[in-house]
């Protein structure tokens, strides 16, 4: 395995290794999502990977109020993880997620947009809410402690890490995937984040009929 | 004749202003999304023509403590944001920074960036020196400049 440069601010070598497997485990789920996805018209639900993806976690919303994954179910969710100090993808992804909705129509009420950190020590709920408002949809922001945040990447396989700038400050580098989740709290599809609003809303509209 | 020289000067104002737009590094549609809530950074947009091969080396804008090229990438699904040192800008082809790629970060905003209201941002050319221009500030959401508001791409604004 390579050896990351020699950096006072890098993670102990174990990080290292799950943050690659972590990185590994992404990989294989996206390819065997894209097999699952073109097979079946409804989406994964129902295959193996259903399984792998999502589960447990435990946060707090941009008002403060803890959301655990249970809280979710019962409606189609969009899961986002990025972070607000992010100023081009992150905006983008979310800003197309609120634009498929808006053309879904009635149906629009079946489905949240979770919006979960991947940078709990700057995004506070606070933070977390002020950024969310300024966006055409309402958007569960999600954050919590460092460890709850671990915990919800993990179920989800994202992988993120920080990756610190020359000026001491520092970017996150972070799986760059959105999850359709269904009412039951199944994994069902994926979205990359460059995906238009027009391609998310033909496809939730199959997924949701 | 009292007027002659100033018919003079007039056409040299004139095809001076011609030259500036052809003879020169000319920067198009610059501009940036209004910021969500209380975010502390900012990206901004912009196309770069020139006739002659150069190099965007430096940019500056006092609507942040730090300006600088940012590129964003996805590797094996993971997007990751760095600094970029400069970028290259080859003659009589338009170079477009867009979301999703390529952006100029401002980074520590002094204040929000408020859609409706403009900053002013300077780049430096390795060879053309340095430019100033007025960026515009649209909305969250926005795909690309006003002019061209509902639009999904950035496109050049004046025909």
């Amino acid at each position: 395995m390579a050896q990351p440069p020699a950096n006072p601010r890098n993670p102990p070598r174990f990080a290292i290794v799950a943050i690659v497997f972590a990185a590994l485990l992404v990989a294989v789920a996206g390819v065997l999502l894209a097999l699952a996805v073109r097979e079946t018209p409804r989406g994964a639900a129902g295959t193996a990977l259903a399984n792998a993806i999502g589960g447990p976690f435990h946060l707090i919303d941009q008002n403060g109020k803890a959301v655990s994954d249970a809280d979710l179910k019962g409606k189609w969710q969009l899961v986002f993880f990025g972070y607000t100090h992010c100023p081009d993808a992150c905006p983008t992804a979310l800003n197309e997620m609120a634009l498929a909705l808006e053309q879904l129509g009635e149906k629009r009420g079946e489905i949240e947009i979770v919006f979960i950190t991947v940078d709990p020590d700057r995004d506070t709920p606070e933070v977390m809410k002020s950024y969310v408002q300024s966006f055409d949809a309402p958007i569960i922001a999600l954050t919590g402690s460092p460890d709850a945040v671990a915990q919800a990447a993990k179920a989800y396989r994202v992988y993120y890490a920080k990756h610190p700038r020359a000026d001491g400050d520092y970017d996150m580098d972070h799986s760059a995937v959105i999850y359709v989740m269904n009412p039951e709290g199944r994994f069902t599809a994926t979205f990359t984040p460059d995906s238009t609003a027009d391609a998310i809303a033909q496809r939730l509209q199959k997924l949701i009929s | 004749m009292v007027l002659k020289p100033l018919v003079i000067a007039g056409c040299l104002l004139i095809s001076g202003a011609a030259a500036a737009q052809t003879g020169q590094v000319e920067i198009k549609d610059a501009w940036a999304r209004a910021t969500p809530g209380k975010a502390e950074n900012g990206a901004a947009y912009l196309t770069i023509v020139t006739p002659a091969a150069d190099k965007l080396v430096a940019v500056s804008s006092p609507a942040a403590k730090k300006t600088g090229l940012h590129t964003m990438t996805t590797e094996g699904g993971v997007m990751k944001m760095r600094p970029l040192d400069g970028l290259d800008v080859p003659a009589n082809q338009p170079v477009t920074l867009k979301p999703g790629g390529i952006h100029i970060m401002l980074q520590g905003l002094n204040e929000p960036l408020q859609a409706g209201k403009s900053f002013p941002l300077t780049l430096t050319f390795e060879k053309a020196g340095e430019r100033q221009v007025e960026v515009a500030i649209e909305k969250t959401g926005a795909m690309g400049p006003e002019s061209h508001a509902g639009m999904r791409m950035p496109m050049p604004a004046h025909r």
